[in-house]
């Protein structure tokens, strides 16, 4: 449903700055979205000033920083540090992208705000539950779907039915794109979201599988593949760059195409 | 009771507080806009037409109202929405049907013309009205 305002619980206040580090020459600001489900009370807004010449080149790098050099109560995930785990995915100066490849001179100038993948529940400041996104992967069932004998030593696929599969393998699971559609911020117990629906497709166009009749006829409904409005967020920040709004547009073609 | 204590209701983070709009995002909530816009410019379209069955003096007060400066902008604006409303339409069904302008760079480039060619198409269709 439609909200355009936060809960009471979770309006954001005003929280603490951070003292400046000694001797720093080229500081910048960082508003980091706090919540400690210890505390309790509302989230708020704290800002460290970080020293770039000694912080890294990435958005990673700087939350490292500041949490081993000026609070280590400030919680993330994160773990392959380049681009290939998805762990590390957040709201950076209003986008979704991951932390670890978004380097701070690709950012707009002034203080860069952080905040928790937009529109989830949130578990402690920058973690947020990924249980229903997750949960909506399992649902377009991810894998090899066959009916005939399984061949005797694997299931072949030319060259070019492979090529089919590019700029939709590469999907890393971040959750950058579907906490991005406002049409799933407003309807994501519903509506299965970019990435899943890019999954979808994926297996979709696989020639190896036999349950495409199945699989779209899992995706009829008003709301699991139709609240896509071509909004384009998923697209535009991608930190893969694939496109999961031309992957819908394609599903929709597929419902047609199979009516028809 | 040891172990982590049951966590209170999680709060909702932040979405449209923080988002930085993308122009393909401003287009998509600016047609839903336009396209309620219109259907409420159809009561004006209805008027005018009821006020010309009446009588030529309704008609004539009618276009004293429409032609005064709050009646201008009024009109302009309205033709402002069917025109991106129009112009975007047209994009979604080349979005559907060829199924091509998806990458962000076209899709993006194309939200700004779309915003350009609705705003000048409405100006020369108001100066075109203005010269009969």
């Amino acid at each position: 449903m439609v909200q355009l305002t936060l809960p009471q619980n979770s309006k954001v206040k005003k929280g603490k700055t951070w003292p400046k580090p000694q001797g720093a020459t080229n500081l910048r600001a960082f508003r980091i979205y706090r919540f400690s489900p210890e505390e309790g009370g509302n989230p708020r807004w704290d800002t460290y000033w970080v020293d770039m010449d000694r912080a890294g080149t990435m958005i990673l790098d700087v939350l490292i920083y500041i949490k081993n050099n000026i609070d280590p109560t400030l919680a993330f995930r994160r773990s392959c540090r380049e681009g290939v785990c998805g762990s590390c995915a957040m709201n950076i100066a209003g986008r979704n992208t991951i932390a670890c490849t978004k380097g701070f001179e690709e950012l707009p100038s002034g203080e860069v705000v952080i905040a928790p993948l937009p529109h989830q529940p949130v578990v402690k400041d920058l973690i947020p539950d990924l249980t229903n996104f997750y949960a909506q992967h399992a649902y377009v069932q991810p894998f090899l779907k066959t009916s005939t004998p399984t061949p005797e030593k694997e299931w072949r696929q030319s060259a070019e039915d492979r090529t089919k599969l590019d700029g939709l393998y590469e999907c890393i699971l971040c959750a950058s794109c579907s906490t991005s559609c406002p049409s799933y911020w407003w309807n994501g117990d519903k509506y299965l979201g970019p990435a899943a629906l890019l999954q979808a497709y994926r297996w979709l166009i696989d020639s190896r599988d036999e349950a495409t009749g199945e699989r779209l006829d899992d995706l009829e409904d008003p709301f699991k593949l139709y609240r896509c409005h071509t909004i384009m967020n998923c697209t535009q920040v991608c930190p893969k760059g694939l496109n999961p709004a031309q992957a819908i547009a394609k599903i929709k073609h597929m419902m047609v195409e199979r009516v028809a | 009771m040891s172990g982590p204590q049951r966590a209170a209701a999680r709060p909702l983070s932040p979405h449209l507080q923080i988002w930085r709009y993308h122009v393909t995002m401003l287009a998509s909530i600016t047609h839903r806009i336009t396209g309620a816009a219109l259907y409420f410019g159809t009561f004006l379209i209805a008027a005018w037409l009821v006020a010309l069955a009446i009588s030529p003096e309704t008609y004539g007060a009618m276009d004293v109202v429409l032609a005064s400066i709050p009646g201008k902008v009024i009109l302009f604006l309205w033709a402002v929405a069917v025109m991106f409303h129009l112009f975007n339409g047209i994009r979604h069904l080349v979005w559907d049907g060829p199924g091509i302008g998806f990458s962000p760079k076209v899709a993006s480039n194309v939200s700004a013309a779309i915003y350009i060619l609705a705003i000048l198409s409405a100006a020369a269709l108001m100066f075109a009205a203005s010269a009969f």
